[in-house]
């Protein structure tokens, strides 16, 4: 097998805080292949952008990695200086944030941004950095780019903003995209094109993709594995079909109730009991146990470690023995 | 410093013409309003003609004299004489020193404008650095120290710093004049101190006690509004591009920081030129201020008049170039509107 891009092995994300350390993400590990795209979902709080944020060293103090290892193709970045983690930044990670029209700078044009980025990374001139650019607004579909480089991003629509700021993350041919939450504020219509245009953009260049969504949907259409984040933990994670077909975690499976078909017609959409715990108060055991249907004693007391099932990995102690009692 | 972060590629739109034309408009309103206050104080203070004529007059030398400073025209006539001349910068003779106020003031210009101009230089550049500093490394200990000079600088008043400097420098130390503007060297009608050593010295303590409350307050105002700016997406995005820090600081958070600081910097601007009449009272300088202070003293309602146009002018140019580099600052004002539709 392949050396992984991304390998994030027991990462622990803390905050401290006045009233005690705030836990926000806790011991999870989870590969990336080259050119796969990985999905990770969840509610919001369960610490999927925290996650995105710790491995592209951006995550905002005070929060800190309190544990665990983050490796790059074989190489170890958690522990790296903030100068040569700068570097990896935009070069070999690139990153693209929910809100594009608020992601680009208003005062400088796309060109002069695109520029920049370009040329903190290569030794192109500014003749050469500009025409790339132009390549690179002709590749996410922006029409007439070389007229269109030297306007303001006020002067681009919201789709528009978000290609631009994919050719930015994209600049570089960094080997792994992170994408947070891409298109949760943008309008449906445009929300297929972009998340299309992203898939499309990445198998070019064969670049590996973590998307955090809370959209099972642009799940199900795009990646090859899901992550299922439930309270700073894995609760699931597996290939996308596995995982949304045949969902074996309990929360995975409210998870996967709770969205509504087009086929199958429902009275009532499933619903989980309760709300996720806040940081403060993450029960004993397994984080789930009080709003699991199944829960039994040892949920109570022991956490669950991710347990193989098939493909994918489930931590759930229905499956301690590594059969299927639940199915 | 200014110059380097401000782009001036502004492309000359319709829309910026008719903005242009407003605020002139605008800035020539606000001015024939101060014209009408200013021309009010010679009808209501005190009576011209008996400001002119001696004891022995008789009432028909008063009438005469009352008609031929057109007095007796009726209003609108005498106001738009009096903005006419204005306009040609007559602005009568002086009651006091029977001299043409016009030549009064372009006398006493020159210091003004060169202590005010040095001061707020000085506010600027001092206060966006220092800004800037304490910004960055907000946790610093250096910062800390600057912050809570910089309280002195907003809460005592003026001329107690400026005693304080007096007494530290020119007395105890005894490095630098205490008072006047030192030598001056005439260059055409205007005269300046900044071309001999004395005139220097005697500049060093009024710029920096005229500028000290603007330097504060563009520094607090600077280090806010970078701050702010530091916690923007696009920051964190072009942190995300692998942007260095510095550039990131200097580049993309500096240059919106201007917009804000800019208005409040031009506001402070005409205020260092109009009210520097408390630093020119402490260090007896012989600028519009002390001549605005003499005036008052005796009822010198022309000097007075004048004054009082000077310092709207000012203030109406200095409103006029900060919109002005709005346009050069933030290319959303330009108006070339979205092409592509949301």
């Amino acid at each position: 097998m392949t050396t992984p891009v991304l390998s994030v092995r027991d990462l622990v994300v803390q905050f401290p805080t006045r009233r005690g350390t705030l836990t926000a993400v806790d011991r999870i590990s989870f590969d990336i292949a080259p050119g796969e795209v990985v999905g990770v979902v969840g509610e919001s709080g369960a610490g999927k952008s925290m996650t995105g944020a710790a491995v592209i060293g951006l995550l905002e103090p005070p929060g800190r990695i309190a544990g665990g290892e983050i490796w790059l193709k074989g190489e170890r970045i958690d522990n790296l200086a903030p100068e040569a983690m700068r570097q990896i930044r935009g070069k070999r990670i690139g990153m693209v944030f929910q809100d594009p029209l608020t992601s680009l700078n208003p005062l400088y044009t796309v060109g002069e941004q695109l520029m920049e980025t370009i040329q903190t990374h290569t030794r192109l001139t500014s003749a050469q950095a500009r025409a790339r650019a132009i390549d690179l607004l002709t590749e996410v579909g922006i029409p007439a780019p070389d007229k269109r480089i030297d306007a303001y991003p006020h002067q681009f629509s919201g789709g528009m903003r978000q290609r631009v700021v994919l050719a930015l993350a994209l600049c570089a041919e960094p080997e792994l995209v992170i994408a947070d939450e891409p298109t949760t504020a943008l309008d449906v219509s445009v929300q297929a094109q972009i998340i299309t245009l992203l898939k499309n953009l990445c198998k070019e260049h064969g670049t590996a993709v973590m998307l955090i969504t809370h959209d099972m949907g642009v799940i199900a259409e795009t990646a090859d594995r899901v992550a299922v984040m439930y309270a700073g933990r894995i609760a699931e994670i597996g290939p996308v079909q596995d995982v949304i077909k045949r969902a074996r975690h309990p929360y995975t499976e409210g998870l996967m109730g709770s969205i509504p078909s087009l086929d199958a017609t429902a009275d009532r959409l499933v619903q989980i009991p309760g709300s996720m715990p806040r940081l403060t108060a993450i029960p004993q055991g397994c984080a789930f146990n009080p709003r699991c249907p199944k829960v039994f004693a040892r949920c109570l007391t022991e956490r669950p470690e991710p347990m193989p099932v098939g493909a994918t990995e489930v931590a759930c102690w229905l499956y301690a023995d590594g059969a299927e009692k639940a199915a | 410093m200014l110059l380097f972060i401000i782009d001036f590629r502004v492309n000359r739109s319709p829309f910026m013409i008719a903005y242009v034309v407003k605020s002139l408009a605008q800035a020539v309103l606000v001015m024939l309003a101060v014209a009408l206050v200013a021309f009010s104080m010679f009808r209501f203070i005190g009576d011209p003609v008996s400001n002119l004529v001696g004891q022995e007059a008789t009432l028909q030398d008063r009438e005469e004299l009352a008609r031929d400073l057109g007095l007796m025209d009726p209003f609108p006539v005498q106001f738009a004489r009096f903005v006419s001349n204005a306009a040609q910068l007559q602005f009568g003779v002086s009651y006091r020193q029977g001299r043409p106020v016009a030549d009064l003031l372009a006398e006493r210009l020159p210091a003004t404008v060169e202590l005010a101009l040095l001061s707020a230089l000085f506010a600027l550049v001092v206060g966006i650095a220092l800004g800037v500093y304490t910004a960055i490394y907000r946790n610093g200990l250096l910062s800390h120290m600057i912050l809570s000079v910089s309280l002195i600088g907003v809460s005592l008043p003026t001329f107690l710093i400026g005693i304080g400097l007096i007494w530290l420098f020119a007395v105890e130390l005894r490095w630098l004049p205490s008072f006047g503007r030192g030598d001056v060297v005439k260059i055409g009608w205007w005269s300046t101190g900044l071309l001999t050593t004395s005139g220097l010295k005697s500049l060093v303590m009024p710029v920096l006690t005229l500028g000290f409350y603007q330097l504060t307050l563009i520094m607090r105002l600077v280090r806010s509004e970078m701050l702010e700016t530091m916690r923007t997406d696009y920051v964190k995005f072009a942190r995300a591009r692998g942007v260095p820090e510095r550039t990131i600081w200097f580049r993309h958070a500096l240059k919106n920081t201007m917009v804000p600081v800019m208005t409040i910097a031009g506001l402070q601007l005409g205020g260092v030129i109009a009210f520097a009449i408390v630093t020119e009272s402490v260090f007896q300088w012989p600028g519009l201020g002390a001549l605005f202070v003499q005036a008052v003293q005796f009822v010198d309602i022309p000097v007075m008049a004048a004054y009082l146009m000077f310092v709207a002018f000012v203030f109406v140019v200095t409103n006029l170039v900060v919109d002005l580099l709005y346009f050069a600052l933030d290319p959303r004002l330009r108006g070339a509107g979205p092409a592509s539709a949301h």
